[in-house]
């Protein structure tokens, strides 16, 4: 079954073709069923691909589909990989994905058949670029897809691309993601030069014999590249301004798919990153510093996907410190969980827009009774986000915080800092939403009414997987033997937890650890609950709450350190450069070609004379380089 | 007589005719020098000619004949040639009373 | 010196003299008759090369038909030497200049020929002589001929509608 990888991609690739070329011509109904039926296929067959690989003792998979470049002794096939990461990645794409498909054709129901076309051929275009991401066997195919993910958000940020400022919000996306993606390849040239191969299997067995300086480097411009794929500092300012696209892109690319990229290519690289120590630090601390600082700026976010795509950056920064702590297995856990939790919160939050076409949480309020399916999942993933046992992101959650304070207790006091304040924020941003009076107008009033189904039901699904799916990393101070998930990756993190030769904790110190955490997210859930059901933060930030609202000013501090000097570059290259240089030498050859034929012209004299002399002189010449020159 | 002294013979009075024609502007002078021209040519193609027919005498009697053939055609040539010349250097004359081909500078527009 | 070789040198420098006397004089008739002497000149060789028939003709046809056309329409045109019109002086010399060019290109060219060898017969060779040279015309060479029949006529028409007046 393995080997019938390449159907994973082929189908929404296919989907992506024919939404796209048929754009003009096909109904709605008719293209949901393409747009969902292709995911939905690419999903049963990473399941069977899955079952295959739950066994014991399944193998690494090669699936070599053709040769793609070959120069002189570099070769670089056109090859997939399955091992368990790479299924892991799969089911979590193709599941949470068919998912968002579907409640996409009841969200983007209202626009006309050819951008309802056009969105299933990007959404499915983006899905198979995921695919190839987490499919390629070396880093150049991966690098395909990491292109293709960053395309596709582009053109799903601005999908409403009459709107000028959705487009700059896409650009903004893209331009970042291009400044990480240099990072990407500079490593993947670095790594062709020392390796002499950029397929995983050769990398990572030379890896231990290259120095530890040149895998430093590599590894770090790797993690460049993450930060800008997965928004971490200082690369992290394009997600939130990407919430002006649909909110079930946001969703897919945002939350489950796109910005897990970075955290599975570190966690396919792991031996590399676990002979770097450097780096791994590096890793942690941006992470940490970027989960902080976003959980600050959530904290007086009052739209109600800024405070969500606040809160994806700061669970990135999780998972990066998780990375960088050596948390392999937590990390992934992790991004399984948010996968899910984070999923179901965005799509709640468009089911919320869709019915009050509103997005400031300000003047929302009471939409408990009006919207119940709505409001119950999205407690449920609050809880999980929040970090509650017994649901999924606790158990993630907390492998992290453990691995971090074994690492160092100052990471599990930030981490555990961060966590109290996302807790408070998410349970200030439901508090807001869903309790107290309904503060909208009386014709919104009228109008709000529960989501269709195709609404709900994937509401459902996924909030059944964001309470459960803890459950497949079970800890060992639980039960002993029941962290499935670790079992499972086991053979991929096997090289770095030979490195690492961490002592497991005693379970005193765990359980202390476990305590700590839990108790004070209950804190931040209490607190938000009561404060905001009872009175609402409906004016503007004051003080240093304005400092947060307005996100630390590093926007309009990129915007004069590097946007300011870039434009004024540029202008200085057209005015000087373009207009006085450039333009000065084409319009010299132009005036030099009038003036001398000007000149030559004045040879047609029109006198016989004048041109019986010019005939002669060009047979004495003639003659001159026909006898004597060309011997 | 060796050939090249045909050869040099007719080469000069071939550019002296060239110059004729450039320096003067005459039209009936430059006509005349054109006529030279061609003498010239007549005069090399009989010595070549000779030379041929002394080269192939063995072999063929008539070697050389082709070239004093050529001569008379063009003697035929030239005369039909001027007559017409003449009749348009005359449709001139009358039309700008002057036979300068300065004149004639109609081929500037 | 043998006759034959006296003869040839009378002759070219008659020749040559008398063509730098055509393109120098100023009085249109005058060049005519210089012109007439060239020709002479050229048949007087066409006779030394034993190309009787072609001396005969040239005489005839050139010196007789075409001269004493060139001096009607001189002659018409009541061109006498003040009626020259002054050529450009730079332009004179350039004319000088290219002739004079054309013909040292042609003697450089032509003096590394590896013709030394060949020599020009003369006063014998019987192709010259007009029953040979009637044989070939009248049999290999009659098509031309005929058509130099109608180049005639078509010169004839030419000039006629050439002339005419309006």
């Amino acid at each position: 079954m393995s080997k019938l990888v390449y159907l994973v991609p082929l189908f929404p690739l296919a989907g992506f073709l024919i939404n796209g070329l048929l754009r003009k011509k096909l109904s709605k109904s008719v293209i949901s069923i393409i747009g969902c039926g292709t995911v939905l296929a690419s999903f049963v067959v990473s399941l069977l691909i899955f079952l295959d690989a739950r066994q014991e003792g399944f193998e690494t998979v090669v699936v070599n589909l053709f040769g793609f470049i070959s120069a002189g002794s570099l070769k670089i096939p056109f090859a997939f990989q399955v091992d368990q990461l790479s299924v892991l990645f799969l089911l979590i794409i193709t599941g949470v994905g068919f998912l968002i498909h579907v409640y996409s054709t009841s969200y983007m129901h209202d626009e006309e058949n050819e951008h309802f076309a056009r969105y299933f051929s990007y959404l499915n275009l983006f899905v198979f670029s995921m695919l190839i991401l987490v499919l390629g066997a070396n880093y150049v195919i991966m690098f395909i897809g990491w292109e293709g993910v960053g395309l596709c958000s582009y053109l799903l940020i601005g999908f409403w691309f009459k709107n000028i400022d959705y487009g700059n919000a896409a650009k903004k996306a893209f331009i970042m993601n291009r400044i990480g993606d240099l990072g990407f390849l500079i490593a993947v040239f670095w790594m062709i030069n020392k390796f002499g191969s950029v397929g995983f299997a050769e990398v990572f067995t030379k890896a231990p014999s290259v120095p530890v300086g040149i895998l430093t480097g590599i590894t770090l411009l790797l993690f460049v590249g993450a930060t800008g794929k997965s928004a971490q500092i200082p690369l992290y300012t394009w997600l939130p301004d990407a919430m002006a696209g649909p909110t079930p892109v946001s969703a897919l690319i945002h939350a489950a798919t796109m910005v897990t990229a970075g955290i599975y290519m570190i966690a396919r690289s792991n031996i590399m990153y676990t002979l770097s120590p450097i780096t791994e630090t590096v890793v942690a601390i941006t992470g940490l510093a970027t989960a902080l600082l976003a959980a600050t700026i959530a904290l007086k976010q009052n739209d109600i996907k800024k405070v969500l795509a606040y809160s994806t950056v700061s669970q990135l920064g999780y998972m990066f410190l998780g990375l960088g702590v050596g948390a392999y297995t937590g990390a992934v856990f992790h991004v399984m969980t948010h996968a899910f939790f984070k999923a179901l919160l965005f799509l709640g939050a468009g089911s919320v827009i869709h019915a009050l076409h509103e997005q400031d949480i300000r003047k929302m309020g009471g939409l408990k009774k009006f919207m119940p399916i709505t409001h119950i999942t999205f407690l449920l993933a609050c809880f999980a986000i929040a970090g509650i046992p017994p649901f999924s992101g606790f158990f993630s959650k907390d492998e992290i915080l453990a691995a971090a304070y074994e690492k160092n207790p100052i990471y599990f006091i930030v981490g555990v800092i961060t966590a109290l304040m996302t807790a408070f924020y998410m349970f200030r941003l439901y508090a807001t939403t869903f309790l107290g009076k309904f503060r909208g107008t009386e014709e919104q009033e009228h109008h709000v009414h529960e989501s269709p189904s195709a609404i709900t039901i994937p509401l459902i699904i996924l909030a059944i997987l964001a309470v459960v799916a803890g459950f497949v990393g079970i800890p060992e101070v639980f039960a002993k033997d029941s962290h499935w998930l670790q079992h499972f990756l086991s053979p991929i993190f096997a090289g770095s937890e030979k490195i690492h030769q961490t002592p497991g904790a005693d379970k005193s110190t765990d359980l202390t650890l476990m305590g700590i955490s839990v108790v004070l997210a209950l804190i931040g859930v209490v607190y938000a609950w009561t404060k905001f059901s009872k009175n609402p933060e409906l004016g503007e930030p004051q003080g240093f709450g304005k400092i947060l609202a307005n996100k630390w000013y590093v926007d309009e501090l990129y915007d004069a350190i590097i946007v300011r000097p870039l434009n004024a570059f540029a202008k200085f290259l057209n005015d000087v450069v373009e207009k006085s240089v450039i333009d000065w030498i084409v319009n010299g050859v132009g005036k030099t070609v009038q003036y001398s034929s000007r000149q030559i012209r004045l040879l047609q004299s029109g006198q016989v004379g004048g041109y019986v002399l010019l005939m002669v002189i060009g047979i004495v010449i003639l003659f001159l380089v026909e006898i004597f020159i060309k011997k | 007589m060796p050939i090249n002294y045909y050869i040099f013979l007719s080469v000069t009075l071939f550019c002296i005719g060239v110059t004729g024609v450039l320096t003067r502007r005459n039209a009936i002078i430059i006509f005349m020098c054109i006529e030279l021209m061609l003498n010239a040519v007549n005069l090399l193609l009989v010595a070549f000619s000779k030379m041929h027919h002394l080269a192939l005498a063995a072999v063929d009697a008539n070697a050389g004949i082709n070239a004093q053939i050529f001569v008379f055609f063009i003697m035929v040539v030239a005369a039909a040639e001027v007559s017409v010349g003449l009749a348009i250097i005359v449709m001139m004359y009358r039309n700008t009373h002057s036979v300068d081909v300065n004149f004639l500078n109609r081929l500037k527009h | 010196m043998s006759t034959t070789q006296i003869l040839f040198w009378f002759l070219s420098i008659l020749a040559i003299f008398s063509a730098i006397m055509v393109v120098a004089s100023k009085n249109p008739i005058h060049s005519v008759l210089w012109l007439i002497a060239v020709f002479f000149a050229i048949s007087g060789h066409y006779i030394l090369l034993n190309a009787q028939f072609l001396a005969i003709v040239n005489l005839i046809v050139y010196a007789g038909a075409i001269m004493v056309l060139f001096l009607f329409v001189i002659m018409l045109m009541n061109l006498n030497g003040d009626t020259e019109p002054q050529k450009n002086k730079w332009l004179k010399i350039a004319g000088v200049i290219a002739g004079g060019a054309l013909l040292l290109v042609f003697v450089a060219a032509l003096k590394n020929a590896d013709l030394k060898s060949q020599i020009a017969e003369v006063n014998k060779g019987d192709i010259g002589l007009i029953s040979n040279l009637g044989f070939a015309l009248f049999h290999d060479y009659v098509v031309p001929f005929e058509i130099s029949s109608v180049l005639f006529l078509s010169a004839m028409i030419g000039a006629v509608v050439i002339g005419k007046k309006e």
